[in-house]
């Protein structure tokens, strides 16, 4: 570990703080007044916006209760799923499409639809020659922006839920789904990408660029309109690439600034939401313990993966090689990372993306330490909610969040609170649901993959390394993370299972998380008395991060031992 | 119903504007704004495309800088990227990383005859994440210098400053780490002349 390195590492958590509160406040006045609605110079916003309404049949005033918000929800996302399914599928009889891309495989369409359309973006497809320019335009990169906006328009329904008293509605979804795309999104998508051109990301209608090579050679070199894409998949926590290595490619990621820039656009939405929280439910100091408890666990994950990847792998170190850091080189185990990121920078995509449910990459995780790699493995097992998705990792926390207060009152003997809300009996299932059913669902499709043939074929390195391989796949898609160990395969049995795992994985923690959200908004405000557990504490922080390791983390440490464990110490 | 019908007019709205308008009118812009970066920072020389200053590309001679190693098929295909995927402790990673490391003893040793395999640089026999990582670390440059000098007849001094030049520093002068562009360090070589 370099000086350097940890220099860029602190000016990264700076970054992040000083964009992201200002963006939280702005965030709750979008969700609660709009963001420049009918005033002055911005009035023509507001009249698109009604226009929009309009057209969709709605209006600003029609509140939803939390089961009509989510049926809405679901009805939208179950219609654009066909629709991204059947772009993939027609794709070479369409235009855009200069390579001549021939239509997508009936099963990887389906998993890609799916894996999209939950904010997943795993990818069982190299982009660059399966993708043709209007799929990756009018599909994927549309997906991008919903089902980002999709999570963020639950989690604003599920925080007004939170600040109300005796409501039997949460909001509107269309207004919500407007909202995030049109004020927060796409200005921020339009900020990243015209920084990224700039840096050297290719934006471009034309095919493929063939090089002659000094060599003689002939060399295909894959382009297209590369910028506006990575930038809403980095701020939108989508992660699916445009090429085949995702950020690792220099195309989508040319220099350490570019580098620096798409690693706050992965956190800079998720980290202000919590903000946002503090400022719509009045909870200031309240937000910042949950900022604390989520920078706890990032800063554990660096300090894990950074150390263990600058030692190197068991192989590079025995092979007499030099891997010291200094005299020109950042060292360490550069097996499939990248010279112009080094180990420092490696890490902290690593732990932001995996911490986020961004799932974007900058370097190749199958390749990482056993400890190293454990660090992503472990933080997608959470429940992607250490800062998390762009929405579902804030309402994904709060499951976390009922449960901790719920373990402080039986630990004081009163019936628990939190903001004011009686914590009670439907409320600790809901939370429950939300928080376990994705690690149980990810232990169950590990398992049933390791014990079928079909489930075998998918794995690429044997041995204990294609476990982790396996465990990496379902724990990844289940979570909506869409980061991949790679090294496993597209089968019949993988695509649908991932499918399966994605939809579950998206929609059963949505709907206990709005569930919550109603169930606490048709509640009366308790006043605080001394009884009362404050949440606004250090001692909340310790008890929340407590109850994170011990729910999610225990569940995984046998499946842990089975995996990076062993590999780790047989070398 | 009623929801059926909203999304399904939701969808299209969605998909023209964010799926058409916004990467259209980006595309516009960098076209006009960035154009060099837009089309794939390709290289020319002659009227002719050579390559880009974003992708490695194969080198085998003597008398030029090599690239790190590539799991694209074939080798330094920028258009299908990907990584290695071995695993931490794969045999057949050790495998890989010894044949690299004993390939470039040969290469390098007939003009530095000291070196040991203690004095290559991990970058030098680690595959890349991209397969096309265009940037080798100013040590793994410094390792291949005395040979190209030779080869070339320069004086060393000349191409380690022509490897200076050619080093893309951190990002302003902080982010990232430096790496020397292969392919602009052997296109400054060749206009430099030298048999």
């Amino acid at each position: 570990m370099s000086g350097q390195g940890i220099a860029q590492l602190l000016v990264y958590a700076f970054a992040l703080v000083v964009l992201a509160y200002p963006l939280g406040l702005y965030m709750a006045r979008v969700y609660t007044e709009g963001a420049f609605a009918t005033r002055g110079a911005f009035a023509w916003l507001g009249w698109i916006e009604r226009g929009f309404y309009r057209i969709v049949r709605t209006q600003r005033e029609r509140e939803q209760d939390w089961k009509s918000y989510g049926i809405t929800v679901l009805t939208f996302s179950v219609i654009f799923w066909g629709l991204l399914y059947l772009i993939q599928r027609a794709q070479g009889h369409l235009f855009l499409n200069p390579d001549h891309m021939k239509g997508v495989p009936a099963h990887l369409s389906l998993n890609t639809a799916a894996s999209f359309i939950t904010n997943t973006n795993w990818q069982f497809y190299g982009g660059e020659y399966t993708m043709s320019y209007l799929t990756q335009m009018a599909g994927l990169a549309v997906q991008n922006f919903v089902s980002a906006a999709v999570g963020m328009a639950v989690l604003a329904a599920m925080v007004r839920g939170i600040a109300r008293r005796s409501s039997g509605t949460l909001g509107n979804f269309w207004v919500d789904l407007y909202r995030s795309v049109v004020y927060i999104l796409l200005p921020l998508a339009v900020i990243v990408a015209v920084i990224l051109q700039w840096q050297g990301v290719p934006q471009t209608l034309h095919g493929h660029a063939t090089a002659a090579t000094l060599q003689g050679a002939h060399q295909t070199i894959a382009r297209g309109p590369v910028a506006s894409q990575i930038a809403i998949k980095q701020l939108g926590t989508n992660g699916g690439g445009f090429y085949n290595s995702n950020s690792a490619v220099p195309f989508e990621n040319p220099t350490g600034l570019s580098n620096f820039v798409e690693m706050l656009a992965i956190l800079l939405i998720p980290a202000a939401q919590v903000f946002m929280f503090g400022r719509m439910v009045l909870a200031r100091r309240h937000a910042w313990m949950i900022f604390a408890a989520m920078f706890a666990v990032f800063a554990i994950g660096v300090g894990i993966n950074l150390p263990a990847e600058q030692h190197g792998s068991h192989v590079l170190r025995s092979s007499g090689v030099n891997i010291t850091l200094g005299h020109g080189q950042s060292g360490g185990n550069m097996s499939d990372k990248e010279v112009r990121f080094g180990q420092a920078v490696s890490t902290n995509w690593t732990v932001a993306t995996s911490d986020a449910s961004n799932g974007s990459v900058n370097n190749g995780f199958d390749a990482q330490t056993p400890a190293g790699g454990a660090v992503p493995l472990v933080n997608l097992f959470l429940g992607e909610v250490i800062f998390g998705g762009v929405g579902s990792g804030l309402y994904g926390m709060f499951f976390y969040v009922v449960l901790a207060v719920f373990v402080a009152g039986l630990m004081v003997g009163r019936t628990p609170e939190w903001l004011g809300k009686k914590i009670e009996a439907r409320e600790i299932k809901y939370a429950a649901v939300g928080a376990l059913f994705c690690p149980t669902m990810v232990l169950t499709l590990t398992a049933l993959s390791i014990v079928t043939p079909s489930g075998l074929a998918s794995i690429f390195n044997h041995g204990v390394h294609g476990f982790t391989e396996t465990l990496y796949a379902y724990d990844s898609q289940s979570n909506n993370n869409g980061s991949a160990f790679a090294g496993f395969g597209l089968t019949n049995f993988s695509a649908y299972f991932g499918a399966i795992a994605m939809l579950l994985g998206r929609f059963v923690p949505m709907f206990a998380a709005l569930a919550l959200g109603g169930a606490l908004a048709r509640k009366k405000i308790t006043p605080v008395s001394a009884g009362t557990f404050r949440t606004d504490g250090p001692t909340f922080v310790v008890l929340l991060v407590g109850v994170i390791a011990l729910t999610a983390g225990l569940m995984i440490f046998p499946a842990l031992t089975l995996g990076p464990i062993v590999e780790g110490l047989a070398h | 119903m009623r929801n059926v019908v909203s999304s399904a007019i939701a969808i299209v709205l969605l998909t023209a504007f964010l799926g058409l308008g916004y990467p259209l009118v980006m595309t516009g812009f960098a076209q006009v704004a960035f154009a060099h970066q837009a089309n794939g920072s390709l290289i020319k020389q002659n009227g002719q495309v050579v390559g880009s200053k974003l992708a490695a590309q194969a080198f085998t001679g003597p008398k030029y800088f090599h690239p790190r190693p590539s799991a694209t098929a074939p080798a330094y295909n920028a258009g299908a990227t990907t990584f290695a995927n071995l695993g931490p402790t794969s045999t057949d990673l050790a495998k890989n990383v010894r044949a690299a490391a004993l390939a470039i003893l040969k290469l390098e040793r007939p003009y530095n005859p000291g070196l040991t395999i203690h004095q290559i640089p991990v970058d030098a026999v680690t595959t890349s994440a991209s397969g096309i990582d265009p940037d080798i670390s100013p040590a793994n440059a410094r390792l291949q210098s005395r040979r190209v000098a030779a080869v070339r007849n320069l004086p060393l001094s000349t191409v380690q400053k022509l490897i200076d030049d050619n080093t893309d520093g951190r990002s302003w002068g902080f982010f990232g780490e430096p790496g020397v562009n292969v392919l602009e360090l052997n296109l400054a070589l060749d206009r430099l002349g030298g048999s």
